[in-house]
This record gives C-alpha cells, sequence and structure tokens, in this order.
C-alpha cells in the first residue's frame, strides 16, 4: 500500500537528447514506467541539455532519464549533470540507457550519474531501481 | 531561504516545487494557497478545450509564440488522463509545444488528471493560481481531451477557447457534451483538410441558432495550428473578448460566479475528506454495518447518523 502511493507520484522526465533517432527503447520504457503507475513526461527527439535541464526543473521530476545509443552519452550526461547542479536541483536522479560501455558507465557513476541500462534489460529492473533512489533521494521544503 | 520566499523573488523552481506541493501534499496545500491567493487575480486566463488529437498543444503553442511578440509571459498548463488501473499517465503535450517552453519568459507544466473528473486535476486550480502569483501575464490551460462532461475549464478561465476539426460528427458530439455553451471562441482546427470550410459554415448556423449573452455570440475561427495560419485572427478576437469583459463589470460577474463553484468544490473536497476519515477510522462503519445487516437500521438512517457525526 504504502508503495502504490509512492508511485503513483514519482514524476520521470524521459529524453532522446541529440541527433540520434533511435527511439524505440525510450517509448519502451516511457510506457513500461507509465504502465508502474509513474507520470512520464515524453519531450521527444532532438533535445538539448538545456532543454532537457529546462524541461526537468519545469516539471519538477524526481527522474531524469535519458536514451542515449549514438555514442555520445560521454558528453551528454556529464553536461546534464552539470547543468542540474547549477539549476540547484541535484538531488534529482539522472539515469538512462542505451548503447553505454560498462567502463563508461562506471566514469559515470564516479561524477553521480545513477545506474544505465542496455540493450536486453527488463523494465522491471528499471521500475524496481527508480522506486528504490527516489524513495531515498525526496528533499522535505521548508515554506 | 525557504520556498515561498524563492518564489517571491522569482525563483523558477520554487514556482515549479510550490506547484508540486499543491499537488501533493495536502496538509500544506492551503498554508501556501493563503500566502498565495491574494496575490494572485491579475493574470488573464484562457482555456483550451476540445476533442482527443484536435490540435490543442499545438494551438498553444502557435499562440504563445504571439503572446511573447506581444510582450506578454506566459504560464502554460496542459492536463492529461491517469490510467483509472494503473495510476500512471504518459504526459506528452511538451512533445507539441517545443517551440515555445524553452524560453525564459515561458514556463510550461504538464499535470495528471489523477482521475479527477470534469477535465482538469484537482490541483489545476491551484496551480494556475501560483502561476498568476508568480506573475504571469497570460495563463494558457489545455483540458485532457475531452469525452463528456469536462467543463470545468470554464470555471477557472476569463475566455474559453473550444477547438473542433472537421472530422465528420465532432460538431455533433461537441454539442452533446455541452462544449457550444461554454465556448467564448470557436476555432475549427487542421483547416488545412479536406471539408473544413464546410464544417465552419456549419458551425456558423448552429451559433447563429443558438442563445448567446448580450454583446458576445462566440465566433467561429478557421485555423491550422501545424501550418500556423488563423493564428493571429485568435489573438485579436482574444482581445475583443478581454475588451468585452473588461467593459460593465462583466469580468467581475464572471470571477464572482467562479467564486461560488470554486468555494462548492472546496466544500466538497472537506466534506469527503471528512467523511474518508470517518470511514477509515472503521468504528463507525463497523458498528452500523451490523446494525444494518440485523435489519435494526435503515442504509439511509445509518449515513444519516455518519454524516453527522463527520460534521462535529
Ligand atoms: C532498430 C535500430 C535502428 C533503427 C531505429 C528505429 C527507431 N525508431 O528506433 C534504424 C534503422 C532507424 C537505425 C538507424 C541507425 N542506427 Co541503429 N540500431 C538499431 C538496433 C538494431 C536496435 C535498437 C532498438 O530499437 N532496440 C530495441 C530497444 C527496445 O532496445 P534499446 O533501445 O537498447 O533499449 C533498451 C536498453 O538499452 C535500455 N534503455 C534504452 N533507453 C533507455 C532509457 C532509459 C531512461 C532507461 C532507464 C533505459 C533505457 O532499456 C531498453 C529496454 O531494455 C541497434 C542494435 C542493438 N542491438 O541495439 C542498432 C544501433 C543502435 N544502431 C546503430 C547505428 C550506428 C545506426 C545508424 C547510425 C546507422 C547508419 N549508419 O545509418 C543509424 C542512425 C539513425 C539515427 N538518426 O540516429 C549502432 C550504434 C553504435 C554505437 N552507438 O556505437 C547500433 C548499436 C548497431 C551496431 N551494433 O552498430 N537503427
Ligand atoms: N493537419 C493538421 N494536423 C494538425 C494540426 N494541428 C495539430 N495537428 C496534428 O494533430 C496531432 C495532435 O496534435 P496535438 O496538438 O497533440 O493535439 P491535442 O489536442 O493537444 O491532443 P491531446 O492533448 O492528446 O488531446 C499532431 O500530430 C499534430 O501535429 C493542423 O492544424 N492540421
Ligand atoms: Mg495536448
Amino acid at each position: 500500500m504504502e508503495q502504490a502511493i509512492m508511485a503513483e507520484n514519482i514524476r520521470v522526465l524521459v529524453a532522446k537528447p541529440g541527433l540520434d533517432g533511435h527511439d524505440r527503447g525510450a517509448k519502451v520504457v516511457a510506457a513500461a514506467l507509465r504502465d508502474a503507475g509513474m507520470e512520464v513526461i515524453y519531450t521527444g527527439l532532438r533535445q538539448t541539455p538545456e532543454m532537457i535541464v529546462e524541461a526537468a526543473v519545469q516539471e519538477d521530476v524526481d527522474v531524469v532519464a535519458l536514451s542515449v545509443l549514438s555514442g555520445a552519452h560521454m558528453t551528454i550526461f556529464p553536461r546534464v549533470m552539470e547543468l542540474l547542479r547549477e539549476r540547484g536541483v541535484q538531488h534529482m536522479l539522472l539515469t538512462g540507457g542505451g548503447i553505454i560501455p560498462t567502463s563508461d558507465a562506471e566514469e559515470l557513476a564516479e561524477i553521480g550519474v545513477g545506474k544505465l541500462f542496455g540493450p536486453g534489460t527488463s523494465t522491471r529492473d528499471i521500475i524496481a531501481y527508480i522506486k528504490e533512489e527516489v524513495g531515498h533521494r525526496r528533499v522535505a521544503d521548508e515554506i | 531561504m525557504k520556498l515561498l520566499d524563492r518564489f517571491f523573488a522569482g525563483d523558477r523552481a520554487a514556482l515549479s516545487r510550490v506547484i508540486t506541493l499543491l499537488e501533493n501534499d495536502r496538509a500544506r496545500r492551503s498554508d501556501i494557497l493563503d500566502r498565495l491567493y491574494p496575490r494572485s487575480g491579475k493574470a488573464r486566463r484562457i482555456g483550451i478545450t476540445g476533442p482527443p488529437g484536435s490540435g490543442k498543444s499545438t494551438l498553444a503553442d502557435r499562440l504563445t509564440a504571439r503572446l511573447l511578440q506581444h510582450g506578454r509571459t506566459v504560464g502554460i498548463i496542459a492536463v492529461d488522463p491517469t490510467s483509472p488501473f494503473t495510476g500512471g499517465a504518459l504526459l506528452g503535450d511538451r512533445l507539441r509545444m517545443q517551440g515555445s517552453w524553452d524560453d525564459p519568459r515561458v514556463f510550461m507544466r504538464s499535470l495528471a488528471d489523477r482521475n479527477h473528473t470534469g477535465g482538469l486535476s484537482e490541483a489545476t486550480p491551484h496551480a494556475m493560481t501560483a502561476l498568476d502569483a508568480f506573475g504571469t501575464d497570460v495563463i494558457i490551460v489545455e483540458t485532457v481531451g475531452v469525452g463528456q462532461s469536462t467543463l470545468d475549464v470554464s470555471d477557472v478561465s476569463d475566455t474559453t477557447v473550444v477547438l473542433l476539426t472537421p472530422e465528420s460528427g465532432d460538431s455533433i458530439q461537441a454539442m452533446k457534451a455541452g462544449l457550444m455553451e461554454i465556448a467564448d471562441v470557436l476555432v475549427v482546427n487542421k483547416s488545412d483538410r479536406e471539408g473544413a470550410d464546410r464544417f465552419a459554415s456549419e458551425l456558423k448556423m448552429i451559433v447563429d441558432m443558438g442563445r448567446w449573452e448580450e454583446g458576445w455570440k462566440p465566433s467561429v475561427l478557421s485555423a491550422s495550428a501545424r501550418d500556423d495560419t488563423g493564428i493571429d485572427d485568435l489573438y485579436e478576437r482574444l482581445g475583443a473578448h478581454g475588451d468585452y469583459l473588461a467593459g460593465e463589470g462583466r469580468l467581475q460577474a464572471r470571477r464572482l460566479r467562479q467564486g461560488r463553484s470554486a468555494i462548492e468544490k472546496a466544500l466538497a473536497e472537506l466534506w469527503q475528506g471528512r467523511l474518508t476519515a470517518l470511514r477509515e477510522s472503521g468504528d463507525a462503519m463497523d458498528r452500523l454495518s451490523e446494525r444494518v445487516a440485523r435489519r435494526e437500521l435503515t442504509p439511509l438512517a445509518a449515513a444519516r447518523e455518519m454524516m453527522e457525526e463527520a460534521a462535529d
């Protein structure tokens, strides 16, 4: 019960950065997260890191989830991370997936990027990871 | 710095956070609104409604571009349906608004309706209050694609724009759903398509037959949000409706009516909250259901007893 109430309010931004046109994975993940009870904002293709972070701020999401199959992950993830910090929303989980070698994912983890999921990942694992992470990232505001 | 201080200092991330709390945090909602409500009421509020896929988001995007050209700041709230089965929602309106939300003078927020009926989410009016108190000049609210009884938008808008498309049956559907009554401006979108002119003249005939408030009859405009045509006409009509409202205390009258309906909703919400608490506390329900089962008490009498307890 506790779990279900939590999931209802999890908000996720799913975006495709850059010129990468592979959008099947992003759509599959977006649909799976929705079916897991999350509110998913899908911004579609060709998003710049600036657009992604602006949308994340306006939507006050818990999770920024990027799908990158173009090989540009080593420039995109660090840039988005940097912008999240600049805007003061570093509590948001930055995660994603696509074609990302393990060694790169490890390097990105060092700058604070969350888990990155490769081809063949079960969406169940993604859902479980997001629920778990969001649970202890939420910040309480003093009004 | 506390959240509302940041909000009043013009911090967009704080505005965004405030909207989240208004949506999620029932306990603090009323404290936040106490601070925001007195500072709201200055924004121009435009509602856009119409069938699913009729082009509401695309049109809102185009309209926003015009408003920016005229030096206005714009807030957009777009509501999409929540699945009643999973509680999840895919909020896709931003996809069709790529031209506008990336501008620093625009703030766009997608809201799931969280199974609230009426075409808007329960928190939508509160989110509009937040945008308003933040100093936004014009607020555009896009409803979920209408089915039945999704008319709440007229309760929160100064001007309601109803969007229809030339696809057959739309005008009949719209009449059934009561859309014609709430329209201040009617737009036939996708007028780049076959049959648009004929549809527009049919619609004009329907409007001519209707009975309208003294001084304002909804005009029927043709537009193509995709091709960006007819948007200047819409902008001009919205201006004209603004002038109409400004005359003879009409805006005041409209806001009085909206105030009434907002109080009614708040009342229902409070009442509902008490009932839920009562139901969840269990003992009244347990006690009374037993007596109802033994036929000592009618269900109606039991409900009345619960209501009296809830009122204390
Ligand atoms: C289908 C496909 C295409 C289709 C894309 C159709 C579409 N609309 O998506 C088409 C034919 C258009 C295409 C074109 C190209 N492709 Co291609 N394509 C593939 C292919 C075969 C499958 C991708 C796919 O859809 N998988 C199914 C989905 C469901 O899986 P997925 O995307 O991997 O997603 C899963 C995980 O990665 C993860 N995930 C993905 N995104 C996200 C996001 C989040 C938030 C999370 C949590 C998880 C997550 O979870 C998903 C579920 O398990 C892959 C090879 C492969 N086996 O991956 C090559 C591949 C991705 N393509 C490749 C290339 C090079 C191209 C082209 C450049 C080829 C060319 N020279 O023209 C073009 C570029 C097009 C463009 N504009 O970007 C390379 C990329 C190489 C690289 N990055 O180093 C690959 C890896 C093939 C290869 N081995 O060389 N491609
Ligand atoms: N031909 C044509 N297509 C249009 C026009 N306006 C919008 N569309 C297309 O219609 C589809 C739906 O447009 P949206 O703007 O998302 O419509 P909507 O009413 O916001 O949809 P929902 O929010 O899902 O109810 C998109 O594919 C648009 O590109 C138009 O004037 N002409
Ligand atoms: Mg829309």
